[in-house]
């Protein structure tokens, strides 16, 4: 910037959207504006792999593991795949890390821009269509092997209630009920959920079904990473509420994580769940 | 054929300095207050939706006082060059040194252009640090010049009356109720008549916290807070001439003032 001054152009009244405003300013800038040659890029680099939400009564918990693959290599052990987008709401990736990250980075900017900008937040509706417009402008690389798919969960302050949406590489927008399970173990973990959910867990409890979901993620799909109990590595896991988004410090995690391995030495699939449904209670 | 006087240039700055500076005057104060978590601001603004302080970044906030229209302008600009950067760069490499200069190169271009009219506006730049002796504050005039504050910094109408109020009884590493009770003191604070208590529904606080635990560090204060925070203060009363916020046009018609440039749209 050799100009100190202000461009004219950020004093012009616009609009509250920070992508729309890139896309005029500095398209470079926006992770679905490039132009990528021809041909599959899709093993140049790491991929993300399985994250899982699920609400409770007066909240949601999102769980991601931390393992980043490429081909058959781990390329990073303690990736991070769930971040906070705004003070109530997170969202978890799946596919091309690199691109993931840079679009969570867009988005939780879009976010609190528009949060300074119009002196309110964004309805947990509006939040979640501006993160579909995010992936459907990556479609061009999506159809390259560089897609990206996050979950997106939230406490919504106009609903009372915890909420979880799902996307397609097109940027379709789905709203899901109690769980959901994104990545390559999404469906084991979503199998497991949906014996393990009930829809009158506590926060604690959600928590413990979510790990209990991406051990068994790890258990059958070589891409996602089961807790590393010699370096202590365990997943990073988002819990939402009425007051607020707090990310579950490690040793809650971990503590959580040791009861779930201790569980699984003498039982190795898990909790069973009963033959005969008399607990009803699961979505 | 019609010959343009000659204006000399020290009178056209005067004259364009005057214009802005009675801008200025109508509005009322905001007072920016060092204390020991960070920085606090306190305007009086019976308006819940037209803010005089606002967040720009992570450790920055904004305060202005002069036209709505024109400060609402260099905020959302400020906003939009903080989010750019951070984004581009780092959220750490938004300093609030390069936005008070962004500022001050804008409105002192504005000042001495000879197209436009000079913005009637004064800003606060204020960034916290770890510690207090970190805490910056700026203050910006309508002519683009940057003033680097400590303790505590006034703006706006009655300026000079309620700085010297607060520099008689400033202390620094004050708790937040002692520095905001002794703010809206200085705010209420007449020369030539009784002090008033000013209502809380026409208080604006906000504070740049470094205590808060998310790394946005801005919040406003709400009237249940500041209630609780005030304490007991006796009878409260409105500021007493009807409300002349420079936002409002109607308060800039009088035969008195001098032409001011229709509101941006």
């Amino acid at each position: 910037m050799s100009d100190p001054r202000l461009p004219a152009a950020f004093l012009q009244p616009g609009s509250s959207s920070f992508s729309d405003f890139l896309a005029e300013q500095a398209p470079d800038l926006l992770p679905g504006r490039r132009a990528v040659p021809q041909g599959q890029a899709g093993d140049l680099a790491p991929h993300g792999t399985t994250i899982v939400a699920a609400t409770f009564p007066g909240g949601v918990v999102m769980a991601g593991d931390r393992r980043a693959t490429m081909g058959n290599i781990i390329a990073q052990r303690d990736i991070e795949k769930v971040f906070p987008a705004d003070e109530f709401s997170a969202v978890g990736i799946a596919g091309s890390a690199g691109l993931a990250v840079e679009m969570v980075r867009l988005f939780q900017t879009e976010l609190e821009h528009y949060e300074k900008i119009e002196g309110s937040t964004l309805s947990m509706d509006g939040k979640a269509n501006r993160l579909a417009a995010l992936i459907r402008s990556n479609l061009g690389m999506a159809m390259q092997g560089l897609a990206v798919v996050p979950l997106f969960a939230g406490f919504d302050l106009a609903a009372d209630q915890g909420r979880i949406f799902s996307y397609d590489v097109t940027g379709g927008r789905y709203e899901e009920t109690a769980f959901h399970s994104v990545g390559s173990g999404s469906l084991f973990a979503r199998g497991a959920l949906k014996k393990l959910y009930r829809s009158d867990f506590t926060a604690e409890q959600t928590v413990q079904a979510v790990v209990e979901a991406l051990y068994d993620a790890a258990d059958d799909d070589s891409a996602t990473g089961g807790p590393d109990v010699t370096r202590r590595i365990f997943p990073v896991v988002q819990v939402m509420t009425a007051d607020g988004g707090r990310r579950m410090p490690d040793s809650e995690v971990a503590a959580i994580a040791d009861r779930v391995i201790a569980g699984r030495m003498s039982s190795p699939d898990g909790p069973h769940a009963p033959l005969n449904a008399t607990t009803t209670e699961g979505a | 054929m019609s010959m343009p006087f000659y204006v000399s240039p020290e009178q056209l700055m005067k004259d364009r300095a005057d214009f802005a500076r009675k801008g200025i005057a109508r509005g009322r104060s905001v007072v920016a207050v060092q204390y020991a978590d960070g920085i606090l601001f306190v305007s009086e603004n019976p308006s819940q939706a037209l803010h005089k302080v606002s967040e720009i970044y992570d450790r920055i906030a904004f305060a202005a006082v002069g036209r709505y229209n024109e400060f609402e302008n260099l905020r959302i600009a400020g906003v939009r060059l903080a989010d750019m950067r951070g984004y581009a760069y780092d959220r750490r490499d938004v300093t609030g040194r390069g936005l008070a200069n962004a500022y001050a190169q804008t409105l002192g271009t504005i000042f001495s252009s000879g197209g436009e009219k000079p913005y009637e506006v004064e800003l606060f730049v204020a960034e916290i640090g770890d510690d207090a002796a970190d805490d910056q504050l700026y203050r910006l005039t309508y002519d683009g010049q940057v003033a680097d504050e400590h303790g505590f910094a006034v703006m706006g109408g009655a300026a000079d009356v309620v700085a010297s109020y607060l520099k008689e009884r400033y202390a620094a590493n004050a708790s937040l109720d002692e520095a905001l009770r002794l703010a809206v003191a200085a705010l209420g604070h007449t020369a030539d008549a009784e002090d008033r208590a000013i209502p809380v529904d026409d208080l604006e606080v906000a504070v740049l916290d470094r205590t808060r635990s998310q790394p946005r560090k801005f919040s406003r204060v709400r009237p249940a807070r500041l209630e609780e925070l005030l304490g007991e203060r006796g009878p409260t009363a409105s500021a007493p001439e009807p409300p002349a916020e420079p936002a409002d046009p109607a308060a800039s018609s009088g035969s008195d003032d001098p032409p001011v440039a229709p509101p941006i749209s």
